[in-house]
C-alpha cells in the first residue's frame, strides 16, 4: 500500500518533470483539448471554416503578444500597444489614396515611432514601463481623436490590397494571408530570440541589468530597440485588424490588450523579465482564440462569457506558474 | 578526552536537487561550546546541509537531532523554534526595502539587534537606507546581527568572512569566541584555513556529498587539514608565484593609471600607475574608500576631480561601456552583480561578446569554443548548469570571472576575486591572473585575503581613509607590514 502511494507520487513527479521539461506539449495539449470541447458544443468547428476563423482571430492577437513577449522579457511591458495599433490603422486608411505600399509604410512608422518615445521614457528618463505606456495610450487617443476631426479626415477605409491580406485566402480559400503574415513574424521572432545577440541581451537584461551593464553593454539600446520593435509589431497587427474590419475607428484594438499579455503570459514569459519566449506565446494565443470561439457557440450571456474568459485564463496561468516554481 | 556532549547530530542525510546529488550520506556532530567547521571544495554540499539544518529544504533521507529529540525541520519557522540562527551564503535581506522594514518582515527585536550591530562599531548605522544601496560586507554583518537578535543555541555561518575585511573579521572572531563560553555552538564554512586554525575547535570536512573526516583542530598543522581535504598533498602557491618569476620590468609601459583622483569624502587622493605585465595589489580595511575607487575605474560613478588615463591618453568613462571599450573590465565583489541567475553557464560567459549593436544580429561564431576553454581553465562545475542560481557559490565566482576570460581585456580589475573559491581552485586562479599578466594584461587585485598579496602581486598599495598612504613590494610584504600600514601607522 505504502509501496503504491510512492509509485504514484513517483509516477506524478516524473509526469511534472517532463511537463516542466515540455511546457509547449502541454499547452498544445489544452489547446487540443479546448478544440475538441468547441466541436462537441459545435461539431460545424471542427471543420476548416472553423480553424480558419480561429486562426484569423489568432494572427493579430499573436503578433500583439510577440510585442509583449518582447518587452515582458526585459521586464517590461506595452499598455500602449493597441493604441498603436489603431493609430496605424488610422494613418494607413487615411494614406489609402496613395497605394497600399505608401498606406502600409506610414501605418508602420507610427509603431516606431511611439515605440522609440516609450523606448526612450523607459530605458533613459527610467520611467516605469507601465506608467510610461499608459500615459502613452491617453496621448496618442487624446491625439487621434483630435486628428480625426482634422488632419486624418477623410478616408476611414482600407485600401483594397490591405483588405486581401488580412481577410483574403489562398489555396482556394483555405489558408489566410493573415495567417501567411503571421508566420512570417514568428520565424522571425524566434529566429531573433534564440539566435541573435539581442534576443539573448533581452532575456539578460530582464534578468540581471546590472551585469549586463557590467558586462559592457548600453542596456538603454536595448530597451529602445525593443520597445521599436513592439511598437512596429503593433502597426502590423493594427493594418490586418483595419483591413479585416474593412473601415477604422478608434475603439479598432482596443479589447485585444489584455489578451495580448495574457497570451504571453500562459505561453509561459513572465512579467518579472529574463523567463519565456515566443512559440509558447503562440500556442497562448491559440488558446485565447479557440477560447473565444468557444464561448461564442455556447451562447450564453457576455457576462458569463467575461467570467468563464476570466477563470480559464487564471487556470492557466496559474498552472503554469505550479509548474515552474515546483522544484 | 572527556569532550562536551553533543548538540546537534546529523545522520545519514541525503540531498538531490532533481538529477544532481549534492549530498549522499552526511553524517556530523556537533557538541557544545565548540566551533566548527565545516570544510570542502566548491560544490561539496556545505551550502546544502545549511540549507537542510536552517530548514529551507528538507532533506531526502537521514535525521536531525538537537539535545537528543528528533528535529527534521520542515519550515525555517521550525528550525528558528528548534534553536537554529543562520548566516546564508548569499544576503538574505530584501533589496528593495530598508533595513528597518527587513527587521519588522523577520520580527526582529530591534533593541537586540542594535545591540550586536554595535560589536561591529555600526550601531549608528542608518536604519532606513535601502538594503540595495548598502554594500556586502554590512550586509553580512546586518545577517549576523539578525540572526544573532534569535538568540540561537547553533549559529550556522555561510561563508561569512568571504565578503569582511581583516578588522571586521578580527571582530566576528572575538565574538564567536565569546558566544562559545557562553554555550552557543557555531557552524563556521569557509575556505580560509588561516581561520580554522585561529579559532575552530573541530572540523568536518565534506567531499562529494559525504564526510570524509573529522578533525581536532587543536593537534594539527594547516598543511596536515589540507591534506585532509584534497586528499593528496598539494602545493597551494601558484606554479610561478610572483616572487619567482622575473619580476615586470620597470621599463614595461604603463597601461592604466589614475592621477589625483578624488570623489567626496570618500576617496580623497588617489594615484597610481600599473604596467603592462603587472599584477597590482590594494590592501585596505573596512569602508577607506577602495569600493568608491572601483566603482569609479569601472565607470559606474564619475569622479569629483581626477584623471584616469589608459595608455596614457586620458579617458572620460561615462559607463562601463565606455570602460570596457578601453579594454578595462571589472570583476566586481558581489558576484550577483556579475551573474544572469535564471540563465545557463553558458550564456553568462558568452554575454560579453555581443556588447556592440553589430554584433546583435548574429552570434559569434566560436562562442561555444570560447565558452569552453572558460569552464576548463577556472573547472566550473557544470553538473546544475541550466541556471546559474542553481551553482554553487564558488562556482558562481568563477562564472563571474570566466566571463572576462571569453572576451578578453587589457586592464582588469579585480575586487576580492577569490571570495568562495576552494583552496586548491584559488592555486589555479593566481596562476591564471599571473599568466594573464604574463600575456600582456594589467591587473589590479585588491583582496581582503591578505596571504594572497605575496602568492600573486608584484606591487601592493596600502589604502587608508581615502589616500593611498603606503607601497611595499608584494614579495616582502607580510600580514603585519600590510595591518599596520592599512591602520594608517606608517
Ligand atoms: N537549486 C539547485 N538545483 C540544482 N542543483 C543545485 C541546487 N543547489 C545546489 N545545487 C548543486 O548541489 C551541489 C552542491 O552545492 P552546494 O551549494 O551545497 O555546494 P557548496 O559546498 O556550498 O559549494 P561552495 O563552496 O562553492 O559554496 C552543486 O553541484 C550544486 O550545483
Ligand atoms: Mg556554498
Amino acid at each position: 500500500m505504502v509501496d503504491s502511494a510512492a509509485a504514484a507520487t513517483t509516477v506524478r513527479a516524473r509526469l511534472a518533470a517532463k511537463a516542466r521539461a515540455n511546457p509547449s506539449v502541454v499547452l498544445g495539449g489544452v489547446c487540443l483539448l479546448l478544440v475538441l470541447v468547441t466541436g462537441f458544443i459545435e461539431p460545424e468547428y471542427l471543420s476548416l471554416n472553423g480553424a480558419r476563423s480561429s486562426l484569423l482571430q489568432a494572427a493579430p492577437l499573436g503578433i500583439l503578444a510577440g510585442a509583449q513577449t518582447i518587452l515582458m522579457l526585459t521586464g517590461g511591458i506595452d499598455l500602449s500597444v493597441t493604441m498603436i495599433a489603431t493609430g496605424s490603422a488610422y494613418v494607413a486608411a487615411s494614406q489609402s489614396s496613395h497605394g497600399a505600399a505608401v498606406a502600409i509604410l506610414m501605418g508602420v512608422a507610427v509603431g516606431l515611432v511611439v515605440g522609440a518615445a516609450n523606448g526612450v521614457g523607459v530605458a533613459v528618463f527610467r520611467v516605469n514601463p507601465l506608467i510610461m505606456t499608459l500615459a502613452m495610450s491617453g496621448i496618442m487617443l487624446g491625439t487621434f481623436t483630435a486628428w480625426t476631426q482634422s488632419i486624418l479626415r477623410g478616408s476611414t477605409v482600407v485600401a483594397p490590397f490591405i483588405k486581401e491580406l488580412a481577410a483574403g485566402s489562398f489555396l482556394g480559400n483555405r489558408l489566410p494571408y493573415s495567417v501567411v503574415v503571421w508566420a512570417a513574424i514568428s520565424l522571425i521572432l524566434i529566429w531573433l530570440l534564440r539566435r541573435t545577440g539581442w534576443g539573448r541581451l533581452l532575456y539578460a537584461v530582464g534578468d540581471n541589468e546590472t551585469a549586463v551593464r557590467l558586462a559592457g553593454v548600453r542596456t538603454w539600446q536595448v530597451r529602445i530597440a525593443a520597445y521599436i520593435a513592439a511598437g512596429i509589431l503593433g502597426s502590423i497587427a493594427g493594418i490586418l485588424l483595419a483591413g479585416r474590419t474593412g473601415a477604422v475607428d478608434l475603439q479598432l484594438a482596443n479589447a485585444f490588450l489584455l489578451p495580448s499579455v495574457a497570451a504571453a503570459v500562459i505561453g509561459g514569459t513572465s512579467i518579472f523579465g529574463g523567463v519565456g519566449g515566443y512559440t509558447g506565446t503562440i500556442l497562448g494565443a491559440l488558446i485565447l482564440s479557440v477560447l473565444n470561439s468557444m464561448l461564442t457557440f455556447l451562447n450564453v450571456g457576455q457576462d458569463i462569457q467575461q467570467l468563464v474568459y476570466g477563470t480559464i485564463v487564471l487556470a492557466l496561468a496559474w498552472g503554469y506558474a505550479g509548474l515552474a516554481n515546483r522544484e | 578526552m572527556n569532550r562536551p556532549s553533543p548538540l546537534l547530530t546529523i545522520s545519514g542525510v541525503a540531498k538531490a536537487y532533481g538529477s544532481v546529488v549534492a549530498l549522499k550520506a552526511v553524517d556530523m556532530t556537533v557538541r557544545r561550546h565548540e566551533i566548527h567547521a565545516l570544510l570542502g571544495a566548491n560544490g561539496a554540499g556545505k551550502s546544502t546541509l545549511v540549507r537542510i539544518l536552517a530548514g529551507v529544504h528538507p532533506a531526502d533521507r537521514g535525521t536531525l537531532e538537537v539535545e537528543g529529540k528528533t528535529a527534521n525541520f520542515r519550515t525555517p519557522v521550525e528550525a528558528m523554534r528548534g534553536g537554529m540562527a543562520t548566516v546564508f551564503q548569499d544576503p538574505a535581506l530584501i533589496r528593495d526595502l530598508t533595513i528597518a522594514q527587513n527587521l519588522r518582515l523577520s520580527q526582529t527585536d530591534p533593541a537586540t539587534f542594535a545591540q550586536w550591530l554595535d560589536e561591529f562599531d555600526l550601531g549608528s548605522l542608518d536604519r532606513d537606507r535601502m538594503v540595495r544601496d548598502l554594500p556586502l560586507d554590512i550586509l553580512r554583518l546586518v545577517d549576523l546581527a539578525r540572526a544573532l537578535a534569535l538568540n540561537p543555541k547553533i549559529l550556522l555561518l555561510d561563508e561569512i568572512t568571504a565578503a569582511l575585511t581583516a578588522d571586521q573579521a578580527e571582530k566576528l572572531f572575538e565574538l564567536l569566541d565569546r558566544l562559545k563560553s557562553d554555550g552557543c555552538s557555531v557552524v563556521l564554512i569557509t575556505h580560509r584555513l588561516a581561520e580554522v586554525m585561529r579559532i575552530c575547535d573541530t572540523a568536518t570536512i565534506l567531499r562529494d556529498g559525504r564526510n570524509v573526516a573529522e578533525l581536532e583542530v587543536g593537534g594539527i598543522t594547516q598543511q596536515e587539514l589540507v591534506h585532509a581535504m584534497l586528499g593528496s598533498p598539494v602545493d597551494l602557491a601558484p606554479d610561478t608565484p610572483a616572487g619567482t618569476t622575473a619580476p615586470t620590468p620597470a621599463d614595461a609601459e604603463t597601461v592604466f593609471a589614475v592621477e589625483e583622483l578624488a570623489s567626496g569624502e570618500a576617496v580623497r587622493q588617489v594615484s597610481f600607475a600599473v604596467r603592462r605585465g603587472e599584477v597590482l595589489g590594494l590592501v585596505a580595511l573596512e569602508g577607506q574608500g577602495q569600493e568608491r575607487v572601483f566603482d569609479i575605474l569601472c565607470g559606474e560613478r564619475r569622479p569629483s576631480s581626477g584623471r584616469i588615463l589608459v595608455d596614457g591618453s586620458p579617458c572620460r568613462f561615462l559607463s562601463p561601456a565606455d570602460a570596457v571599450r578601453q579594454g578595462v573590465v571589472l570583476i566586481p565583489g558581489d558576484r550577483l552583480q556579475a551573474l544572469l541567475p535564471s540563465l545557463p553557464v553558458y550564456q553568462n560567459l558568452v554575454v560579453t561578446l555581443i556588447t556592440r549593436i553589430r554584433q546583435w544580429l548574429g552570434l559569434p561564431a566560436d562562442e561555444r569554443a570560447r565558452a569552453a576553454n572558460a569552464i576548463d581553465s577556472l573547472s566550473i562545475d557544470t553538473r546544475a548548469a541550466a541556471q546559474v542560481r542553481r551553482l554553487s557559490g564558488g562556482n558562481q565566482q568563477k562564472v563571474a570571472i570566466g566571463r572576462w576570460l571569453v572576451s578578453g581585456f587589457r586592464t582588469l580589475l579585480c575586487f576580492d576575486p577569490t571570495r568562495g573559491i576552494d583552496i586548491q581552485t584559488k592555486g589555479e586562479i593566481y596562476a591564471l591572473l599571473r599568466k594573464l599578466a604574463a600575456d600582456g594584461a594589467a591587473v589590479l587585485l585588491y583582496t581582503s585575503e591578505l596571504a594572497e598579496i605575496p602568492l600573486v602581486c608584484d606591487r601592493v598599495l596600502v589604502m587608508h581613509n581615502g589616500l593611498i598612504v603606503d607601497e611595499q613590494v608584494a614579495a616582502q610584504a607580510t600580514e603585519a607590514s600590510l595591518l599596520t600600514a592599512a591602520h594608517g601607522l606608517v
